[in-house]
């Protein structure tokens, strides 16, 4: 009698842990309610992040009234950004108080560090394949894409481990922004596919000055011939094009390997001669290209707006503009033959909340943005690319594009050109793994380059010990040490330990129980 | 045999110590300040007159000496506490890091600090509306700094032709509740300027803030801030009196 109520009890122990389970993972995967409410109203808190652009401003604010005219129960209320960083930081201090926004613009690999909290972000996957109020479903409100309608590589950026925690919103690459004239007066064409062999050549030759210290190429006192706005895009697509170890998909960290350093030994030899610099030690490429005071610049293609002498928006005094021809390229390749970019812009998430209700209307929301409307309208105010085949393949965005340079503001031929590149370049475009801490893996990856440029500017000498301890003070800064192997045991669930602790407890109750019965039998003998 | 190894090991000590003392630089006077390059260390001491918000473990700090001379130190590294002393205003810190150029303004970078015993110095603004637009003003970067007797002049969205006096953010796209910064224009002897509030020194919370936003074209004002450099003047304004509102 007792061995059986005993059994009993763990049973009942072991249920309420497998439901307790069960609830949580529920609660986390979220489960869509049979009908939208559209009586009780409901608030939601959308944190956006624009470019300091007032169009893309307006692009948010039409999404919101558009969404409430069709919606009049749910009030969206914005709050902008204009810095990922900040929103980050801010998502991660609301974790902890569970005053999270509704609906974020994010980046995975941000996404990958919230869902270390329990139940914050919130699966899509079951949201996304609703037949009513999934992608296209039959009861949303508007002419939303379906599944099938957004592009399969950008969609495919926001899956982590077996779940979709995002929707892309719009996409960008890196583009190199060449000032041609200065090219060809060097005595060289711009190839189809720069190479950085190209690029360091010519920016070395640029160095020459004249009797006055004056450089020859634009007759200035200041030339930085190469700029790289993202040193953190900068190692990871050199890496990338080599095949070059970075990280492995569960979080192992591979950056500190020979390859890294044999590019640090170049970019420093650069960094010393002041042919080359980034945005961090001497600011926007942008303005300096502009200003005749650079021939390569890399930025964005989220950035095209500012990027030519005819760019409508300007960040220095109109009488330092130089006018020059301003060509547009992929960003430096190691192999022309097999081309590698990456890929990035925003993307947007879903946090889970205790009202199903309030996550059913973010998750409408969400779909609003991925409307045709939203999609081309915000594409249109810099180089973006809408992320579904029913913008990209609309009327609207062939009759956009046809129109490159027919004026310097919203046909601007650099921003469509932009747009362009990543269009013909989606299936040469690549993420880098997600994992809790990839996020400060990649500001590593920048940093040595910033280090690299700063000692060579600083008059350090490369060799073996700088590369050493490089390696180590940003290992240090970015805690890469706490990262590295850990990932496995770290994305283990708090509930799967749970679990795994029960099983073993009750094993070990059993294995008493049957101690001391062997004891009583023993006995009794 | 004992006394030649104390001896070398003496002398090995004095060198090490030789070594040490050549890798700190000396404290710099303003003058040796500006003579050393960018990418130069460098080494000052100077009061914190103010600061931007300590965030992600850093802080930039606008310094100034007894002499006027002006520092900014741009993202230095310090936890919360030393950052709650750090911004005590009129505390003596010593600075070493290297100068740095960034879009015209001279900021010391990768800095370290200490924290000096000294009375705590303030200092007063200097009038330089003299100075606007001329080329002597870059010789007063980063200090503290006032202008008098400024006309709010209108600024414009791109696209419209509504006049307005402030921006939130430098196209008008920002807002108060995204704690933006705030760009207004001022007119002096027929030469428009562009000053800003940066919110991360003067926030919404502040009065300077809400100063701004209730301008109006046609103001006569006074302001005071610190001169800034951001592909020219672009003070950080701190103070906006009106001397003389706008005819009605």
């Amino acid at each position: 009698m007792r061995k059986r109520i005993t059994a009993g009890l763990l049973l009942i122990c072991l249920l309420f842990v497998l439901t307790g389970c069960h609830g949580k993972q529920s609660k986390s995967g979220f489960s869509v309610p049979e009908h939208f409410d559209d009586q009780t109203p409901v608030e939601i808190v959308f944190w956006a992040k624009n470019d300091t652009n007032k169009n893309q401003v307006a692009v948010y604010q039409q999404a919101i009234d558009g969404f409430q005219a069709l919606y009049p129960n749910v009030t969206v209320n914005m709050r902008l950004y204009t810095d990922y960083s900040r929103i980050y930081n801010d998502v991660i201090t609301n974790i902890s108080t569970n005053t999270t926004p509704n609906v974020c613009i994010t980046y995975p690999d941000h996404i990958a560090t919230y869902l270390t909290g329990s139940n914050t972000v919130a699966a899509l996957d079951d949201l996304m394949d609703d037949p009513r109020y999934g992608l296209g479903g039959s009861e949303v409100r508007f002419d939303a894409p379906t599944k099938a309608e957004i592009v399969p590589e950008f969609l495919q950026e926001c899956k982590i481990g077996e779940h979709t925690y995002a929707m892309p919103y719009m996409r960008s690459t890196e583009a190199l922004y060449i000032n041609e004239d200065y090219v060809q007066k060097l005595g060289y064409e711009v190839p189809e596919v720069p190479t950085w062999d190209f690029v360091w050549e010519v920016s070395e030759k640029a160095m020459e000055q004249d009797e006055n210290g004056l450089f020859k190429v634009n007759g200035q006192k200041v030339l930085i011939p190469f700029i790289y706005k993202s040193t953190d895009n900068m190692m990871i697509s050199m890496l990338k094009q080599l095949d070059a170890p970075y990280s492995t998909d569960e979080g192992e960290i591979l950056i500190f390997n020979d390859t890294t350093q044999s590019l640090l030994e170049e970019i420093y030899i650069h960094g010393k001669s002041r042919a080359f610099s980034t945005f961090a030690i001497s600011s926007y490429p942008g303005n300096f290209l502009n200003a005749g005071q650079c021939i390569f610049a890399i930025d964005s293609t989220a950035g095209a707006t500012w990027m030519g002498s005819e760019a409508p928006m300007l960040d220095i005094h109109e009488e330092q503009v130089v006018p020059f021809h301003t060509k547009v390229t992929m960003i430096p390749q190691f192999d022309p033959e097999k081309p590698k970019m990456i890929s990035q812009g925003p993307s947007v998430c879903v946090f889970s909340k205790e009202n199903s209700q309030e996550v059913l209307a973010s998750w409408l929301f969400v779909q609003y943005l991925l409307s045709n409307e939203i999609q081309l309208g915000y594409a249109e105010t810099e180089g973006y690319l809408p992320v579904t085949r029913k913008a990209l393949e609309s009327d609207e965005y062939t009759d956009y594009l046809a129109r490159a340079g027919e004026d310097n503001k919203e046909h601007y031929r650099v921003k469509i050109e932009a747009s362009k590149l990543l269009m013909e370049n989606t299936k040469n475009t690549f993420v880098t793994p997600v994992f809790n801490g990839s996020a400060s893996l990649r500001a590593a990856a920048g940093q040595l380059i910033e280090n690299t440029v700063k000692g060579a500017r600083r008059k350090q000498e490369m060799n073996d010990a700088f590369i050493e301890k490089l390696y180590s003070e940003v290992s240090s800064l970015y805690r890469l040490d706490q990262i590295s192997g850990n990932q496995q045991a770290r994305t283990i669930p708090t509930g799967s330990w749970v679990l795994l602790g029960t099983i073993a407890a009750v094993w070990v109750v059993i294995a008493i129980f049957k101690l001391r019965e062997a004891k009583k039998n023993k006995t009794k003998q | 045999m004992k006394k030649i190894l104390a001896l070398v090991l003496a002398l090995a000590l004095v060198a090490c110590a030789s070594l040490a003392l050549a890798d700190e630089v000396k404290v710099m006077t303003k003058e040796e300040f500006d003579a050393a390059a960018i990418d130069d260390p460098v080494c000052i001491e100077a009061y914190v007159q103010a600061n931007q918000s300590w965030w992600d473990g850093k802080i930039k700090l606008y310094l100034q000496d007894e002499n006027n001379a002006g520092y900014f130190v741009y993202d230095m590294a310090c936890t919360e506490e030393e950052a709650e002393k750090l911004t005590v205003p009129g505390t003596k810190i010593r600075v070493s890091g290297y100068k740095a150029e960034w879009s015209g303004e001279i900021e010391i970078i990768d800095a370290k600090f200490e924290i000096l015993e000294a009375e705590p110095f303030v200092t007063a603004p200097e009038d330089m509306t003299d100075l606007l637009g001329k080329d002597e003003l870059i010789n007063h970067m980063n200090e503290k700094v006032a202008f008098k007797g400024l006309k709010v002049a209108p600024s414009k969205v791109e696209g419209k032709d509504d006049e307005f006096p402030f921006l939130y953010a430098w196209d008008g796209s920002g807002s108060r509740e995204s704690n933006s910064d705030l760009y207004f224009n001022v007119e002096k002897d027929g030469k428009t300027y562009t000053f800003t509030v940066e919110s991360y020194l003067c926030g919404a919370v502040t009065e300077v803030y809400a100063n701004v936003e209730e301008l109006k074209i046609g103001d006569t004002i006074d302001c005071e801030g610190f001169l800034y450099w951001y592909n020219g003047a672009n003070p950080h304004i701190t103070s906006v009196t009106v001397t003389e509102p706008a005819a009605e």
